[in-house]
């Protein structure tokens, strides 16, 4: 053997470590749920996922769980995208700070977040008292799906602000100025430049939320004890429960949860091949 | 990128930045007042300020447990992910740069498989038998190296991009180093100012995570997280002193990274 050869074959031997670690905490647990979920209690086959899809139980985590992240994922960026946007032009000594509480606080979330809000806009909470007095509403309960769409929305506003933030970087100043002088109104400005320039960033951005939202577990379980109905709730539900535990039709629940994002992705894929701005 | 703004949109943009930090800073700011008030409910504001809070938390021999177990965690799960990520990116770098694309899919299994996924196969493959470990830190720590991974593979790549990995090498090589030498001596402290602010960062959303924490673990280990949640039933205020006091050390740990990162250039 050469050295040459010894020195890769050295190097290949580095890589073990990692691989052995990565397949024991990473590959290994995802397989064992991508075979067992076929596993139903006549064998090989898709019971579980017919069970699943038969419960209307199982359908209404499924649903809750879509239309929790969907509506976070929305406001959220909506709210990124306009924060983001005026960040970029207001001075440096405010923006360096908000940008760098933003970065902050997307790390306050799962548990902590959950308490924060229970104390802010729980039955008792202040700011729900001082909405109350206010007139503004009748009552608000943190506890059912319009609450947990706040609550998300909150989670996903830091994120979605550091993933858009750089991106506003490629809309030119000059383009602006050339279609006012062209006379282009800030509408069609938007309409015709802003937008489709932004769009790619504005998808992934919005997968990546999506993402978040779908698997969000800490969150949702602290504040209400896994009393509500969504996916990751009834998966972590059927394997450390204490009533009746699933393994397998855990594992098809996970891979509805997993099928879904990647669902997601690849309609985002889709898109962006369809998108007239991303270079070919 | 500063622009002057002509007066009216100028303060448009303030406003909303402003408006966006309010937001951000609401559950914080409400939970900070709750956490320093002697009774607050059915009004507005609380009826007197006190410290009392953080005295009984922080003489609580179970949340000081907690946060000592947290960060042994921590630093055991970022210790083993630079033993193993290193050489990895190293070898990667240096001996395989093909390996990278292969790579860069295999670090999003992590982001694309939610902790309560792969929390179902761990607790089956590691609940008994010859790999026995729920219930114990190791499995934590080998689940947290897997949550760090992308950010601190990404992270470190963007550095030994920067750094010219080749060239450094080569030079050492030619002033007679061999390839550990080198990579000990010359590539490694050139990477340390890089790998601290990825280990600051890694850490401060280690620190925070429950799912893996609560579903192996639980209160065999009980982390700081996992406290937290168990202790819903106690006072509001005494849970608002433990939210303030983790939110506080992590934005120590996440300003140092700031700090460091802004130094390096």
């Amino acid at each position: 053997m050469n050295p040459f050869s010894r020195g890769k074959w050295l190097a290949l031997l580095c890589l073990l470590p990692f691989a052995v670690f990565f397949i024991i905490f990473q590959i290994a647990p995802l397989a064992w749920v991508a075979i067992h979920s076929l596993q139903g209690e006549s064998g090989w086959g898709l019971d579980n996922f017919s069970k699943i899809l038969a419960s209307k139980f199982y359908r209404q985590a499924i649903q809750h769980s879509l239309e929790i992240s969907f509506w976070s994922s929305l406001f959220g960026i909506l709210i990124a995208v306009l924060g983001s946007y005026s960040l970029q032009r207001v001075d440096s000594r405010l923006r360096d700070f908000v940008n760098a509480f933003a970065n902050m606080t997307s790390n306050f979330s799962g548990v902590p977040l959950a308490f924060a809000f229970i104390i802010l806009l729980g039955f008792n909470g202040a700011l729900t008292l001082a909405l109350k007095q206010a007139g503004l509403i009748e009552d608000f309960n943190l506890y059912s799906k319009t609450g947990l769409i706040i609550l998300y929305t909150y989670f996903q506003i830091p994120l979605g602000v550091l993933l858009l933030y750089p991106a506003f970087d490629a809309l030119r100043e000059d383009w602006r100025e050339s279609a006012a002088l062209l006379g282009a109104g800030p509408w069609q400005y938007w309409r015709h430049i802003g937008l489709p320039v932004l769009t790619p960033a504005l998808l992934g951005t919005f997968v990546i939320l999506l993402a978040n939202a779908l698997g969000a577990y800490a969150t949702v379980y602290a504040l209400t004890t896994g009393n509500f109905n969504v996916l990751p709730i009834r998966i972590a539900a059927l394997v450390a429960g204490d009533i009746s535990l699933d393994p397998n039709l855990a594992s098809a629940l996970a891979i509805i949860l997993v099928g879904l994002m990647t669902l997601v992705t690849l309609v985002h894929q889709w898109l962006l091949k369809r998108s007239y701005h991303v270079a070919r | 990128m500063s622009r002057a703004e002509p007066g009216r949109s100028a303060a448009y943009h303030r406003v909303v930045v402003w408006v966006l930090f309010l937001i951000l800073l609401l559950p914080l700011a409400g939970t900070l007042l709750y956490s320093i008030s002697t009774s607050w409910s059915a009004s507005l504001l609380p009826s007197g300020l006190t410290f009392k809070w953080y005295v009984a938390l922080w003489s609580d021999p179970r949340f000081l447990a907690a946060f000592a177990q947290s960060l042994l965690v921590c630093v055991g799960a970022l210790a083993l992910s630079v033993l193993l990520i290193l050489p990895l990116l190293f070898v990667v770098h240096y001996h395989f740069p093909k390996l990278d694309g292969l790579m860069n899919i295999l670090i999003l299994l992590p982001f694309a498989v939610p902790p309560v996924v792969s929390s179902v196969g761990l607790l089956q493959l590691y609940g008994s038998g010859p790999m026995a470990m729920v219930g114990t830190p190791w499995i934590l720590i080998g689940c947290y190296f897997t949550v760090a991974l992308p950010f601190m593979y990404r992270a470190i790549t963007n550095n030994l991009q920067a750094i010219n990995l080749r060239d450094l090498m080569d030079a050492a090589q030619l002033l007679g180093a061999s390839t550990w030498q080198a990579a000990f001596l010359v590539v490694l402290p050139n990477l340390r100012k890089g790998l601290m602010v990825a280990l600051l960062l890694s850490f401060s959303f280690l620190f925070g995570e429950f799912v893996f924490a609560n579903l192996l673990v639980g209160t065999r280990y009980e982390t700081l997280q996992v406290y937290l949640n168990n202790m819903r039933n106690s006072s509001g205020h005494f849970n608002s002193a433990l939210v303030i006091s983790y939110f506080l050390f992590v934005l120590v740990l996440t300003w140092a990274a700031n700090r460091l990162n802004k130094d390096k250039t």
